[in-house]
């Protein structure tokens, strides 16, 4: 048991250019069809980072735990690998295959070192492979990690990017609503329109509901909220947008929306909010 | 003991809350508010709380409250200037004041203030000096 680690130092040293060319010719096999997404320039200077880097690691002698400070350097450049992967495009199986593939050449090269006896292979074998399983799996993990990363940011982004406060003129807002309005959605929509009361000064807002899929209980309240909150601040909401199967819903659920201001388009509203503020629109010349 | 000043500008009474309300100070400025309505015969009282970072239910119901006793004893009450995190926080708790005034500062307050009791002061004031 303990001579696997010389032996596999050994080999990684005596072996290293022929072990990088057959495991880069196993790699490219295997992503035939990705040839677009990685150059075979950059696969084998990954290749042989890792090969050295495996080595060191190999040499302290801890083959069991990659988890000690030994492995730091390896874990830290397989992080790296499946985090470049998973932005790429690559499948979880595919940034798998970057450890797993090593496996061929290097147990082809054992086999030859260690020659007939069985004994000895097997032990060795065992001992490779559950150290390269665990630095597979480890390349999951950071692959499934930064996916997770990447879903959290984009649902952050939407977050911000579907509730803009719009000014429409002086001391007039408008808040477009696009798609379910759920508590933490409203939360944000709210401080954005408070926020956004208090900088400008504006004593009317517009919410338009016309990009809102569904009205239930629970998002009229949301909504009755948020209108709340802005009349303490002393701004008066509007509610437009409201389409015909949305006023049926409101109504057959029983919500009062009677001590707000509602309308069906956000002209409406918009003409409602200039009336208010004491102006009128009219046309610069008369029609030719 | 600290006070919260009641500032009388002619028919309105002026209140600015610049320190941490505790439920002490906010009975205090109720017992001071309606005496001194009464004293000078207020139609207008405006409260500006734009200072004021937190509220609880307690402050948000004497707010109201206050707003209540006034317009018994005939005054209008104007709550400017409040901050986007208390308005969300006295929904949040399921009180929206209803029936007390808001406006978004002291200026438009008091324009809201003059609009509703200006013809009321404007025919006992106005008539004086020109008769």
């Amino acid at each position: 048991m303990p001579d696997t680690g010389n032996r596999l130092s050994e080999l990684l040293t005596t072996y290293q250019a022929q072990l990088l060319a057959a495991w880069i010719t196993e790699q490219s096999e295997s992503l035939s069809d990705r040839s677009d997404l990685i150059k075979e320039s950059e696969l084998t200077a990954q290749g042989k980072e890792f090969l050295g880097l495996l080595r060191n690691a190999v040499r302290s002698g801890q083959l069991h735990d990659i988890q000690g400070s030994e492995w730091d350097p390896v874990r830290d450049m397989l992080a790296e690998v499946s985090r470049g992967r998973a932005l790429q495009g690559f499948t979880p199986s595919e940034t798998a295959t970057f450890v797993f593939s090593l496996k061929k050449p290097l147990f082809t090269h054992l086999q030859q070192e260690v020659g007939m006896d069985a004994k000895a292979l097997a032990e060795h074998l065992w001992v490779i492979t559950v150290l390269l399983d665990k630095l597979g799996l480890w390349t999951t993990e950071i692959y499934q990690k930064s996916r997770e990363e990447v879903i959290l940011r984009q649902q952050q982004e939407l977050l911000e990017l579907s509730t803009p406060v719009v000014k429409l003129w002086d001391g007039i807002l408008a808040v477009p609503l696009i798609g379910t309005l759920d508590s933490a959605r409203t939360q944000i929509v709210m401080e954005s329109l408070l926020q956004m009361i208090v900088d400008t000064g504006s004593e009317l807002a517009i919410i338009d509901i016309t990009g809102v899929p569904t009205v239930d209980t629970l998002t009229a309240q949301h909504l009755l909220k948020a209108v709340s909150a802005a009349r303490l601040m002393g701004a008066d909401c509007i509610i437009s947008g409201i389409r015909p199967q949305i006023a049926q819903t409101i109504v057959h659920l029983g919500v009062d929306l009677t001590t707000i201001t509602t309308k069906a388009t956000m002209a409406d509203a918009f003409r409602v909010a200039l009336q208010r503020a004491g102006l009128t629109v009219s046309r610069a010349q008369a029609k030719a | 003991m600290e006070r919260i000043p009641i500032l009388r500008m002619g028919d309105i009474l002026l209140v600015t809350i610049q320190v941490d309300m505790h439920d002490r100070l906010a009975m205090a400025l109720q017992d001071g508010l309606t005496t001194k309505i009464a004293q000078t015969g207020a139609h207008g009282v405006l409260i500006d709380i734009s200072a004021l970072d937190i509220v609880d239910s307690f402050i948000g119901r004497v707010l109201s409250n206050i707003s209540l006793m006034a317009s018994v004893l005939d005054a209008t009450t104007v709550v400017v200037g409040m901050q986007p995190a208390v308005a969300i926080t006295l929904v949040e708790l399921g009180l929206s004041l209803q029936g007390v005034k808001t406006a978004l500062n002291v200026e438009r307050g008091m324009q809201m203030l003059r609009a509703v009791i200006g013809t009321a002061s404007e025919e006992g004031e106005d008539a004086g000096p020109e008769d």
